[in-house]
């Protein structure tokens, strides 16, 4: 197989008949890679949420733990009272979350927890006000509290760890104090009120009060956090104080309102548990604090701000009850529960930091995924062959157009005044005036790299920007969004509904814009390596102007490149880069829907197509296929050791950095194939486009045009007036 | 030359006002006994405080140093209790709060757990572990025959109570480290910036390690001098609010939480301050919660002066430093 690039006589006829039947080894290789989706671990690992199973499991495991060594663990006594706990302590770990998030750090809420219990049990007991006034009261205290820290640390900038812990040590002893004057007073009252007694006693359904309030929060509050303006701001200034200050958010503002709300949560977890328990003893939520750092940062919330959500607050939460509860339960010496819980933590903080520290290692591992792609034999290209493909040198002698102007013209269009249009991968659509194009001018900023492109009916530029989407540009220069995005696919790993790599368009008579995405996996500046993947990333989608809709038409293609719309207007031709195909759609009419092969077999990776004065069909082939490469792809195991083992850019890539053109008809048939062997002028091409009697040709990693005069083409044909009409 | 105000000065300035308020209000106030109880109240505190800044400089935290303390100190008098060698349980004792501190190091260098959390987890274990595996009860008494070690608690040169001696000599050689040694060089410029130092060239990670033991080895000191003058030492102080005092010592005198900066100056004068205030307040016979209020709001004051003198700027304050 490695010598099909030179056979001779009888091998090379068994060699072939031998290559294009696929063994069964080969079989079981191609079911391997094509039924197992390896693509998804790495996609997995891509999405912040995945984040969260370290501590989910850890979570399953201690349940799972305490479940079998404590008998009645699951018995709904013991659930229930378990489960009023939970309410009051996850309030008080959400407290703890959202100061970790914006960046800060709360010791105080185990004394304003105290402080909160005293106060409702003050009012209730004691003043016997209604729960309702006790209830506000307790919030304002609290939240009283809170404000002073955040106006300590928020705008007096003071360090959160340092005041916090001066607020503990004073409110403390401030409880401690009040207590002794009214501890008696509170212990001989008792409040009558059925509010109050079901804040601690009652149940919606099977569902103690406590937890509903705790579900309430957890599920607002990760709205509000991940789907607000506010909570916004808090991920900002967490995630970088400085780059929120500087995008000018109130940083102040926005710490202090973490300790305000920290206030108010803990105020509420104490209300609660005064409602429960009617316990004003001096122990009362000493060390709470401990306790709620633990749980949130078990649950994966980080020390140090940005990372954070309600989900993990609660999850680590529960953790933490679990095993204090399960410790005490389990009756074990004094000292021995203190002991396993110290363990806990290290086993569980050390999975969690080896996680975060390692995850992205891992993920440029395995994100690279190979998939089983045989190619039929290329067809030859030798010079003098006889093949239609044989290579010439035609293309010596291009002319060269705005050298050292442009960087990366990847594709070059026309309008009706003859002017080219090119985009350059600093953003910039160029445009050079005719007749003779030395002058040129930036026609339009977009700002990503315009690949493919097309005029409509009004003249506007239609423009495939690589990482932005489908863009219009006025004849005036006026850039505008046409679409960004698509149907998203159920189930699918990686949003597919934002478009990564819009690569060429065209446009039917009905105004509706035939685009492809070359890859849903890669972004621009990695494309290549999509072609080790070689799985059918990419896709063709249409997007409708009239209805402002752009739908997702044919799936799993090999790197989706060129679009060209076929004579009938009922179809289009369409390039499958590492498929080496050309395939043409029918988007209506009779064969609507079908897909039928016009290039099955090509020598070199098809580019972008376009149409030619004669009816028939241009095609740049981006680079050439080589037999490693082309063995290589039928070796998935071998690719993926290579994108584990070695670095990339050490990897075997295709060649996309010679190539030809190649003229087509609607039926197959090669009709002229253009070289530059000397690979001086013009090797690399990615699109090509002919106007009146001359090809002009671009290229993605080329810093000039080429043009080259075509014997005997039509020294008057223009694809703007061919297609929409002259117009006077 | 226009004198800068640190917060170190701030809490200086401070201390000397309450001094001087307090021996104008309080009749027995300024004797020579007084202020050497004033010191000796607060020497074991100094001590701690000590151990607590090494780790600090190096951006570090120990909330285990209690537990250490505790654990180490009354396994050991527990072991002397029963017979074992006094030289042998000293030894035992000491070995153990070396091997917690290579653990809690471990875990901060190598497995790069935030050093709050590892120590924090760090000190419920050693609480723990101490009271289930090693210890029988809450109180450990000082055996009979513990002989030249209770002169560490109670013994006087020249008049001067041994604890403040050992301080006096803890600061020095502290200082002494901190100072004129390569280690303790090394503690500051990764305590300043870690990453420039493993840059550098620095051996971080070891250092980092070693850190944990000299803190764990300063507790272990620390305890035998409680132990010494109290004649036992109850493991129950790890759940109170020493841990407290003795980050309030450190960072009252201005070694800055985030590392680099501080050495053994600022956290005598946070020592003294508090000297002062507990000294003052116990003369007029203040009650303990009060003592706790007044004594947070003094820190409070401090470090709010010393953030309106030294405002933190946001472009240049480090992320994630609480």
């Amino acid at each position: 197989m490695v010598e099909t690039s030179a056979p001779t006589g009888a091998d090379d006829a068994a060699a072939e008949a031998a290559a294009a039947r696929p063994r069964f080894s080969d079989t079981l290789v191609r079911l391997r890679y094509t039924l197992i989706p390896d693509h998804v671990v790495g996609e997995i690992l891509t999405k912040r949420w995945v984040d969260n199973a370290a501590p989910a499991l850890f979570l399953v495991l201690v349940i799972a733990t305490f479940g079998t060594l404590l008998p009645d663990f699951f018995s709904i006594g013991s659930l229930t009272s378990s489960l009023r706990q939970l309410g009051e302590f996850g309030c008080v770990v959400l407290a703890m979350m959202i100061v970790l998030v914006a960046g800060g750090i709360d010791l105080s809420v185990g004394s304003v927890f105290a402080l909160g219990n005293f106060t409702a049990l003050l009012l209730m007991n004691v003043l016997n006000t209604p729960a309702w006034v006790a209830l506000v009261a307790v919030l304002a205290v609290c939240g009283l509290v809170g404000l002073v820290n955040g106006v300590l640390i928020g705008f007096l900038r003071l360090r959160a760890f340092l005041t916090t812990l001066v607020t503990l040590i004073i409110v403390r002893a401030l409880v401690d104090m009040l207590l002794l004057r009214y501890a008696t007073a509170i212990t001989a009252g008792s409040p009558d009120s059925s509010v109050w007694d079901f804040v601690g006693d009652g149940s919606i359904g099977p569902v103690p009060f406590s937890i509903v309030v705790l579900l309430v929060l957890v599920i607002g509050g990760h709205v509000l956090l991940s789907r607000s303006r506010p909570g916004w701001r808090v991920m900002a200034v967490g995630g970088s104080r400085r780059s929120a200050h500087n995008a000018g958010i109130s940083v102040r503002r926005t710490v202090c309102g973490t300790y305000v709300i920290s206030g108010l949560l803990v105020g509420l977890s104490g209300f609660m548990y005064a409602a429960r328990l009617s316990s004003a003893g001096a122990e009362t939520g000493v060390g709470l604090e401990l306790q709620a750092l633990t749980a949130a940062i078990l649950g994966g919330n980080s020390l140090g701000g940005g990372r954070g959500s309600t989900g993990k607050a609660l999850m680590g939460a529960i953790t933490v009850l679990v095993i204090t509860n399960g410790v005490v339960r389990l009756g074990m010496q004094s000292g021995a529960g203190s002991m396993i819980l110290g363990i806990i933590l290290i086993l569980a903080i050390t999975v969690d930091v080896r996680w975060l520290k390692n995850r992205y290692k891992v993920l440029n591992k395995v994100y690279v995924s190979p998939a089983y792609n045989r190619l039929p034999p290329a067809p030859e290209t030798a010079a003098g062959s006889g093949s239609p493909y044989a290579v010439n040198d035609k293309l010596r002698d291009v002319e060269i157009i705005g050298l050292g102007v442009v960087e990366g013209p990847e594709d070059v269009i026309f309008d009706r005044r003859d002017d080219l249009y090119c985009g350059t991968r600093h953003g910039d659509l160029v445009r050079f005036l005719a007749p003779d194009y030395t002058r040129h001018e930036v026609f339009a900023h977009i700002g990503g790299h315009p690949l493919g492109m097309q005029f409509d009916r009004d003249e506007n530029l239609v423009v495939c920007v690589g990482g932005m989407g489908l863009y219009k540009v006025a004849p005036d220069g006026e850039v505008s969004k046409m679409t960004d995005e698509t149907n998203r696919t159920p189930f699918k790993i990686n949003d597919d509904a934002r478009l990564r790599l819009t690569d060429d368009c065209d446009i039917a008579p009905d105004g509706r814009v035939f685009f492809s995405e070359g890859t849903m996996r890669y972004e621009m500046h990695s494309w290549p390596v999509d072609a080790l993947e070689s799985r059918g990333n990419g896709r063709f989608c249409v997007y409708d102007p009239r209805t402002n809709t752009t739908r997702t038409i044919i799936r799993d293609v090999l790197f989706a490149n060129g679009v060209c719309l076929a004579s009938d207007k009922q179809s289009f031709m369409y390039a499958e880069t590492w498929g080496c195909r050309v395939r043409r759609y029918h988007f209506d009419g009779p064969k609507k829907g079908r897909i039928e092969d016009v290039l099955p077999n090509l020598p070199g990776y098809a580019d972008n197509i376009n149409r030619a004065s004669d009816g028939n069909y241009w095609l740049a082939l981006v680079g050439m296929r080589s037999p490693p490469v082309d063995l290589a792809l039928q070796m998935p195991g071998f690719r993926r050791r290579m994108a584990r083992r070695i670095a990339p850019d050490e990897w075997l890539y295709p060649n996309i950095n010679t190539g030809c053109v190649v003229k087509f008809d609607e039926s197959g048939r090669i009709l002229d194939a253009l070289w530059d062997l000397g690979g001086k002028n013009h090797p690399m091409i990615t699109s090509m486009r002919e106007h009146k009697g001359y090809l002009y040709l671009g290229g993605i990693s080329n810093n000039r045009i080429g043009r080259y005069r075509i014997p005997g083409a039509d020294p008057t044909w223009n694809g703007y007036d061919a297609y929409w009409g002259a117009r006077a | 030359m226009k004198i800068a105000l640190t917060q170190e000065r701030i809490v200086f300035a401070l201390a000397v006002l309450l001094f001087a308020g307090f021996a104008i209000v309080l009749p027995n106030f300024l004797t020579a006994g007084n202020v050497l109880t004033l010191i000796r109240g607060v020497s074991v505190l100094g001590i701690l405080g000590l151990g607590m800044a090494v780790v600090v400089i190096g951006r570090g935290i120990d909330l285990s140093i209690v537990a250490n303390m505790a654990i180490s100190v009354a396994w050991t008098l527990d072991m002397a209790d029963r017979g074992v060698p006094l030289g042998v349980a000293l030894s035992l004792g000491f070995g153990f709060v070396v091997l917690m501190g290579l653990i809690t190091g471990f875990l901060v260098a190598y497995v790069e757990i935030p050093p709050l959390f590892a120590t924090l987890a760090m000190g419920a274990f050693i609480y723990g572990f101490g009271r289930a595996a090693l210890l029988s009860q809450d109180v450990i008494q000082m055996p009979a025959h513990a002989g030249i070690l209770n002169l560490a608690g109670t013994g006087h040169v020249l008049g001067v109570p041994m604890p403040i001696i050992l301080l006096a000599v803890a600061s020095l050689l502290a200082f002494l480290f901190l100072r004129y040694t390569r280690p303790g060089r090394t503690i500051y410029g990764f305590g300043d910036n870690l990453q420039a130092a493993r840059i550098t060239g620095l051996s971080v990670r070891p250092m980092q390690v070693a850190q944990y033991v000299i803190s764990g080895i300063v507790a272990f000191a620390a305890g035998i001098i409680t132990a010494t003058a109290v004649e036992s030492m109850n493991t129950r102080i790890v759940n109170g609010t020493l841990i407290y005092d003795v980050i309030l010592v450190v960072v009252l005198g201005g070694v800055g939480l985030s590392g680099g900066k501080g050495g053994v100056r600022n956290v005598l004068v946070g020592t003294l301050l508090i000297g002062v205030l507990l000294n003052g307040m116990t003369i007029m016979d203040v009650q303990y919660t009060v003592q706790n209020v007044v004594k947070s709001l003094i820190l409070l004051v401090a470090i709010v002066v010393d953030s309106l003198v030294n405002p933190r700027d946001e472009q240049t304050a480090q992320q994630g430093d609480i």
